[in-house]
């Protein structure tokens, strides 16, 4: 375990040099997007801001000297917000652990609902899977669309999007998107359940405590759930890392200021730094749900040997 | 088996669509891309069976022509991701040691990085850098596909490798070494089709991550570039008409998923088939 942690880091320095490149193919550069932006900046001007900025310089040049001054603690400024990175990153971050942890909450409750009700009663086990394909399959940016179309637009019970006033409540923002999260979620936590519990049920300690006179009810949540919940838990953690960057479609269809929709508009305005902060933060946090989701399951089941 | 046939079926019937596409525009005499103002948000009826877009264009034209370009490019992508995984997945289980470790690693590393932030930061690559010219169909379609399968490969060489592992260690490969079978014609010749049913598996739910991937590409307009219609741009025109024209959003979303949805049915067919 403790060889995961460097692992991280080597992987975190490949992810921001190819990222560096990638970055550097990209169309425009920040001097001559100022020259877009003011009309009176000649092109000997722009040449100044070029050497000004150490524009000038080679890829990696750059790369080392962004390195150093992020060793230092200089993570920069954002040149679309024009404020310091560290400023426009955490709200962001803020923002989108809220949807996705209120999305992975609701789906996980959702999703092992209706896998133990496929598990106790198996002829509803082709419905649960059917479900599972179908959330699977659907583009949930489509979901979204047809959430705001028929919420928002025909009912007119929800806000299409975007966030509320300073002071009132964030709650009807949230229900579209989380809702649209959830949905493609609960489906795969629905089937996840349904076997685990399958799986539980037929062992003999449940044989015994039926025996023993226990309701059915008390059967699957107070013995069979605890012991299916631990593979459950680890797919909830990963998916949730995994969320924090896969929201960027859902944030950007609803007009949400998250991590995504940062990513998303950092890379389209060519606002490099914070592009490439945003995708390391985003990577490091995939990865340290990762980390958590085996640690978790670690300390659940004493008998998974540490490796 | 039923599930199979379901697959099937409905990717047979898109791609019909696919290729149907250039005799529907005879059919309906339009053109999926030329605009005409004055038919624009017609409702669907008898000029238009789907109703017309922002531009006037037919939707069920687009909608068929849209098949080709994302069929294409889930394909494509599919395809070669498909062939480059299984030949990693060879070469690490064949060579073993540090070759096998190095690939391993890499494969991990795709596979703990966030996919979607990447796949926006590359697909913002300008392709001019590359000699290849702006704004063509054809070049976002490359360039789609080329990115597409710089994370696809990971499943398919993982499966491949474990699979190509089992058959190193068997008895006829040991066999056919002490027959003095060279070693290019024994991975090809029998090691190689003991593959194809885990790599089958691979290449269906490939196929559905490259169409769900291009789709959301396109949507957030990095991927195939307007007028030439994907049903991912689709749908990004689609919501901005949610007021004018709320049906066009339903055709393009149902298609990705009739396409999704059939090639996770394949897949699942394939692998219960195998068992």
């Amino acid at each position: 375990m403790a060889a995961r942690l460097p692992q991280i880091a080597l992987t975190l320095v490949l992810l921001s040099l190819a990222a560096w490149f990638a970055i550097g193919l990209m169309p425009g550069d920040p001097a001559s997007l100022a020259m877009m932006a003011d009309p009176k900046l000649t092109p000997a001007d722009v040449e100044r801001l070029r050497a000004l900025h150490g524009l000038d310089q080679p890829l990696l040049a750059r790369y080392g000297a962004w390195v150093l001054g992020l060793l230092r603690g200089e993570l920069g400024f954002s040149r679309l917000f024009a404020q310091p990175v560290w400023m426009v990153l955490w709200p962001a971050l803020l923002s989108t652990l809220v949807l996705v942890g209120m999305a992975v909450a609701l789906a996980a409750v959702i999703g092992v609902a209706l896998g133990a009700l496929a598990a106790m009663r198996p002829r509803l086990a082709p419905l649960v899977d059917g479900l599972a394909l179908l959330g699977q399959a659907v583009p949930s940016f489509w979901l979204g669309i047809l959430f705001i179309i028929f919420f928002a637009v025909q009912l007119g019970w929800l806000p299409a999007g975007g966030l509320p006033e300073p002071g009132s409540s964030s709650l009807p923002f949230l229900v579209l998107p989380v809702a649209t999260i959830a949905f493609g979620q609960l489906a795969g936590y629905a089937r996840h359940a349904t076997a685990a519990l399958g799986a539980e049920l037929q062992k003999p300690f449940i044989t015994s405590i039926r025996a023993r006179g226990a309701g059915e009810a008390r059967v699957v949540w107070r013995h069979a759930l605890p012991n299916a919940a631990v593979p459950l838990l680890t797919l909830l953690a990963l998916d949730a890392g995994a969320l924090v960057s896969g929201a960027l479609v859902t944030e950007t269809l609803f007009a949400r200021p998250g991590m995504g929709k940062l990513l998303y508009d950092a890379v389209m305005g060519n606002d490099y730094n914070l592009a490439l902060l945003a995708l390391l933060l985003v990577a490091l946090a995939t990865m340290l749900a990762t980390l958590a989701a085996d640690l978790a399951q670690l300390w659940l089941d004493p008998r998974i040997e540490t490796r | 088996m039923t599930r199979l046939r379901l697959g099937l079926f409905l990717l047979v019937l898109l791609a019909s669509a696919a290729v149907a596409a250039p005799w529907l525009a005879g059919l309906l005499g339009r053109d999926p891309l030329a605009p005409d103002l004055f038919a624009r948000y017609a409702p669907p009826g008898a000029g238009f069976p789907l109703g017309a877009d922002e531009l006037g264009r037919d939707l069920l034209l687009r909608l068929f022509f849209g098949a080709r370009v994302s069929l294409g490019v889930g394909l494509a992508a599919a395809l070669a991701a498909t062939l480059l995984g299984t030949a990693i997945g060879l070469l690490a289980a064949w060579r073993g040691g540090w070759v096998d470790a190095l690939l391993m690693r890499l494969a991990d590393g795709l596979l703990a990085l966030p996919a979607l932030p990447i796949l926006v930061l590359l697909a913002a690559i300008d392709p001019a850098r590359f000699g290849l010219p702006r704004g063509e169909a054809m070049t976002d379609m490359i360039r789609i596909t080329t990115i597409l399968v710089l994370f696809g490969w990971v499943g398919v060489a993982r499966l491949a490798r474990a699979g190509a592992i089992t058959i190193l260690a068997s008895d006829y490969v040991r066999a056919a070494r002490a027959l003095g079978v060279s070693e290019a014609r024994l991975l090809l010749r029998h090691v190689l089709p003991g593959l194809r049913a885990p790599v089958a598996v691979a290449g269906a739910l490939a196929v559905a991550g490259a169409i769900l991937a291009e789709s959301v590409l396109s949507f957030l307009g990095l991927g195939i570039q307007p007028p030439a219609p994907s049903w991912g741009n689709m749908l990004a025109n689609a919501q901005e008409a949610v007021f004018e024209a709320p049906l066009a959003a339903l055709w393009p979303g149902l298609a990705i998923l009739a396409a999704v949805a059939g090639c996770s049915l394949v897949a699942d067919g394939l692998s219960r088939a195998r068992r």
